[in-house]
């Protein structure tokens, strides 16, 4: 069993069973963070190129150290101090990393669809770190491993997703991994950040955020996202906070013992509480860990055999 | 003596298909008797059970480990850390196969640091995934020192490596495989020298 | 000079009946029409035999931009005139968003110099409604009613400024020539990459809703009718639009309408099946299938009037980068033909005079082209041959254009024009130009 293709760019085109992989194979791995000596030499002499548009701390270092714990040889691009600022197209750039013996190259960038292209045009693996709007699929699955982890499977479990999810690529990619894994997905946020249409998608939507909660298994919190925003879309970062903040009230009306998740980094008192952000339910902070199991699966199994 | 089954497996090569049974090596109780006499020369070489730790290299070497220790239970009174290792990270052979083996957990909750560690296998060969298991141990801490007890030796090193403890000495040719069946995995206790395909044996 | 097309069904594009019968042509008119009108021509004639074929009026796309001058790394008036001769085409329209704009005379009287010494079929500029397509002073539209432009557009972009659009129909209306709008409402629009519905949901692009072209369409007709002023409608593209223009035809305002064969074809589904190619990026997007099957009624019952190309030739540096880069917009000089033919006419989803009389009859009848549309003694012998059984497949590397950002790449299709006469030469024979 291996992944179908050589890239890992959205959880809508992937199957059950390649998630399945590796959600497996982040099983096995997982111990490895936990060694006092952090490696195993199986990706040595493979060259790993992250490559990062927008800011990130966690998931760039997420994938730095998940190369590195496997042996691998990292390098980051990041958009202030390279050539792309001086107007280097990505073509060529990534024709240059190609070029420079490059095994895989892990993009996040702004525009949707824009790992798909590069992974047109090189033939190195693409992971795709997040893409503009469109999808985050190393997130979707670290957010399904948590899920696994704690509920041993996802079939059946309602998972309510709350926030901004017009402009978000984590909601979409864990839509498309957590439906096809048999979970029922709820969509809570003002009429004004919920996408149009994704009831054709099997998934309902609710503007009051109180009707969503009750049987929810998960409560997953997303970021607000001011910075991408910038339109007005919600007038005042206070009222989203009166109406949807996940506190203490509002998880109260989920299942008893439902987990809590957020994708990171959080802003505390807008759309999550810290009384529940650092509660007993709340899983953020082995999300992350998880998060560096599941990137190694997904080098392991993107990197660890032959080339072909 | 019923023919062990057929069994597809993960990629580790570990059954091959349309191979044929030539001879029958080992019986449950010669497995039996192997195993016990392989437990007394263990507490005899490293005078006693201190410090002792066994490691069962996956898959076979696990339950072979379980019932050295469950052995060394009963005749020492006392019971030796188990551990489990799984050498997929550590092959040598990854970049040249096409699709990954898949990687099962290593599971060796307690530290190795000064233990005298008794590594097994089911069969030896080439001696590659033991060079795998020294590799992984290494990176789990520092052993006092190493041992190696497998069932089956079956020649046809191509590496320095040589077990401390040894069930049985079986010559082969190249183009036969040594096909350990245990009970915990496959339902019963047999080793069986199998006639490979000229296919299989090139990719042995 | 004579030349004689022999043995064709020739098309009567009112009726859609097909007649056997061959056209003859004389110093660049028609001279006879019919069957066996052969019989009356000289004996030295010059004879193309379209024997299976079916003949029609040469073809007119109304929307085309030539980019020439100042964009000629995309298309020039020499290879886009090319593009149209390959494609069957006899008479192109320009578009005036080129660098300089087309906003007075003398780059009227550039581009019919050019287009008369270099290009290969016949070139009607249109100009622009307002200088420099920055929407705040009108042109110099009668300076270039007198020159020769066959309308007026700022297309490219809306007319936004309402008071603008209603004194440029109200001044056009003075010289005769409708007023092309390029309708959508520039905020609703901001940003957009595709059409908005659950695919630019599913796909994280922002989208475009139809409302941003509708009721931009609605002003435009409202100010129609307040001038009465002539206004046609470029690229219309949603079910809702066409209910705005039902509506205004209704109040009696005079408005016209296009549409492009890639809108009678593809939904917004085509930008996630091709992976976010960004040869599914055209202005109006891509819409729904309903979007679709409204233009393909409409174009039925002869509620749009025209079927026009709009060729937006790009270069691969402005269309091979990521989506929200990629410049908007696809050619379709040389895909038009052979894409309605298979994927209308062929499926049965428009008959061929509906499809033919859209770009014939139509454009030349509202924009008042003389001597084109028609296959009648005295007109132009601008003659289209059209061969309805060829199969073949769609190599943009083998375009006359220069440019070859299509959707349609590597199609297997079935149709193609067969030959392109102009003046009474034949310009194209078989794929060949004759140059």
């Amino acid at each position: 069993m291996a992944l179908q293709a050589k890239d890992v760019l959205s959880l809508q085109e992937m199957g059950p069973e390649e998630m399945n992989l590796i959600l497996d194979t982040a099983d096995s791995l997982r111990e490895v963070i936990y060694r006092p000596i952090k490696k195993v030499p199986t990706l040595r002499g493979k060259t790993i190129i992250t490559f990062f548009h927008e800011p990130s701390t966690r998931t760039r270092t997420s994938f730095e150290l998940a190369a590195k714990f496997m042996s691998a040889d990292t390098v980051n691009i990041s958009t202030t101090t390279s050539a792309i600022v001086k107007g280097e197209s990505l073509k060529d750039t990534a024709y240059t990393l190609q070029a420079m013996g490059a095994d895989c190259l892990i993009m996040r960038h702004g525009i949707s669809g824009s790992c798909h292209y590069l992974s047109r045009l090189v033939d190195a693996s693409v992971i795709n770190a997040g893409d503009g709007m469109h999808e985050h699929p190393t997130q979707g699955l670290l957010d399904m491993y948590t899920i696994r982890r704690h509920k041993g499977s996802l079939e059946g479990l309602k998972v309510a997703i709350v926030g901004d999810v017009l402009h978000s690529r984590v909601a979409r990619s864990d839509i498309w991994g957590m439906t096809k894994s048999g979970a029922e997905v709820v969509l809570a946020g003002p009429r004004t950040l919920l996408p149009d249409g994704f009831e054709q998608l099997g998934v309902r939507s609710y503007t009051a955020v109180e009707e969503a909660l009750p049987g929810a298994d998960v409560v997953y919190v997303l970021r607000v996202q001011r910075e991408r925003q910038g339109k007005g879309l919600v007038p005042s970062m206070r009222e989203y906070a009166r109406q949807y903040c996940i506190n203490g009230r509002r998880l109260a009306l989920a299942k008893p013992g439902a987990l809590l998740m957020h994708p990171g980094p959080m802003n505390r008192g807008i759309e999550i509480g810290s009384d529940v952000a650092d509660g007993a339910q709340s899983l953020i902070v082995e999300q992350v860990t998880n998060g560096v199991a599941v990137r190694m699966a997904i080098l392991y199994l993107l990197l660890g055999g032959a080339a072909a | 003596m019923p023919l062990p089954n057929r069994r597809g497996g993960p990629s580790g090569g570990d059954r091959p298909l349309g191979a044929q049974a030539k001879a029958h090596i080992m019986d449950q109780e010669a497995i039996r008797r192997a195993l016990f006499r392989i437990a007394h020369e263990i507490i005899e070489r490293n005078q006693g059970t201190e410090n002792l730790t066994l490691v069962g290299i996956r898959r076979r070497g696990v339950p072979l480990a379980a019932r050295l220790q469950g052995i060394i239970r009963e005749i020492e009174g006392c019971e030796v850390p188990l551990g489990i290792l799984d050498i997929t990270l550590y092959r040598d052979d990854l970049t040249t196969r096409l699709e990954q083996p898949i990687v099962r957990s290593t599971e060796v909750p307690f530290s190795l640091s000064g233990k005298k560690v008794i590594l097994v296998d089911d069969v030896l060969y080439t001696g590659r995934t033991v060079r795998a298991a020294l590799d992984a141990l290494m990176d789990l801490g520092r052993p006092q020192l190493i041992q190696l007890a497998v069932l089956v030796d079956r020649g046809h090193r191509e590496l320095p490596i040589r077990a401390d403890y040894v069930g049985k000495n079986v010559p082969t040719s190249r183009r036969e495989n040594v096909n350990v069946s245990l009970l915990e995995v496959d339902g019963e206790d047999a080793v069986v020298i199998e006639l490979l395909n000229p296919v299989d044996a090139e990719v042995k | 000079m004579t030349l004689v097309v022999r043995g064709g069904r020739i098309l009567d594009v009112e009726t859609g009946a097909l007649n056997e019968g061959d056209v003859v042509c004389g110093d660049g008119k028609i001279l006879a029409v019919g069957p066996a009108a052969a019989a009356g021509a000289s004996a030295g004639a010059e004879v193309l035999d379209a024997t299976g074929m079916v003949v029609t009026p040469g073809l007119i796309d109304m929307h085309v931009h030539l980019r020439d001058p100042g964009l000629e790394y995309k298309e020039d008036i020499v290879s886009g005139t090319r593009a149209a001769a390959a494609g069957g085409f006899t008479s192109v329209c320009c578009m005036p968003n080129t660098q300089p704009v087309v906003d007075h005379a003398a780059m009227v009287g550039f581009i019919q110099d050019r287009a008369k010494r270099l290009g290969v079929v016949n070139v009607y500029p249109i100009g622009s409604v307002s200088k420099n397509l920055e929407g705040r002073e009108l042109a110099e539209i009668g300076d270039m009613a007198a020159a020769g432009i066959v309308a007026v557009t700022d297309d490219g972009k809306p007319v936004w400024n309402s008071e603008l659009m209603r004194t440029a129909l109200l001044y056009s209306s003075m010289y005769g020539i409708p007023v092309i709008a390029h309708s959508e409402d520039p905020h609703l629009a901001e940003d957009g990459q595709m059409h908005f519905g659950t695919w630019a949901g599913v796909l994280g692009l922002r989208g475009i809703p139809g409302a941003a072209e509708a009721s931009m369409i609605a002003r435009d007709c409202m100010l129609a009718e307040l001038t009465g002023g002539r206004l046609h409608v470029a690229h219309v593209s949603t079910e809702l639009s066409l209910s705005v223009i039902r509506w205004a035809r209704s109040r009696g305002v005079k408005v016209t309408c296009e549409v492009t064969p890639h809108h009678l074809v593809l939904t917004d589904e085509e930008v996630s099946r091709s992976a976010y190619d960004t040869n599914t990026k055209v202005n109006p997007p891509l819409r729904t299938a309903a979007d679709v099957e409204a233009c393909r009624a409409a174009l039925r019952s002869g509620e749009i009037q025209a079927i026009a190309s709009d060729h937006a030739p790009h270069s691969p540096d402005d269309k091979d980068v990521e989506y929200n880069l990629a410049a908007n917009g696809v050619i379709g000089l040389e895909t038009t033909v052979p894409v309605l033919l298979t994927e209308l006419v062929g499926k049965g989803h428009a008959g061929l005079a509906a499809v033919v009389r859209a770009m014939t009859a139509g454009p030349a009848g509202l924009l008042g082209l003389k001597g084109k549309g028609r296959l009648a003694v005295g007109m132009d012998a601008d003659i289209t041959v059209l061969n309805l059984d060829k199969s073949w497949r769609i190599e943009p590397a083998a375009f006359q254009s220069r440019s070859r950002n299509t959707p349609f790449g590597g199609w297997e299709v079935r149709g193609a024009a067969a030959a392109t006469i102009v003046a009474g030469r034949v310009v194209q024979r078989n794929g060949q130009l004759s140059d």
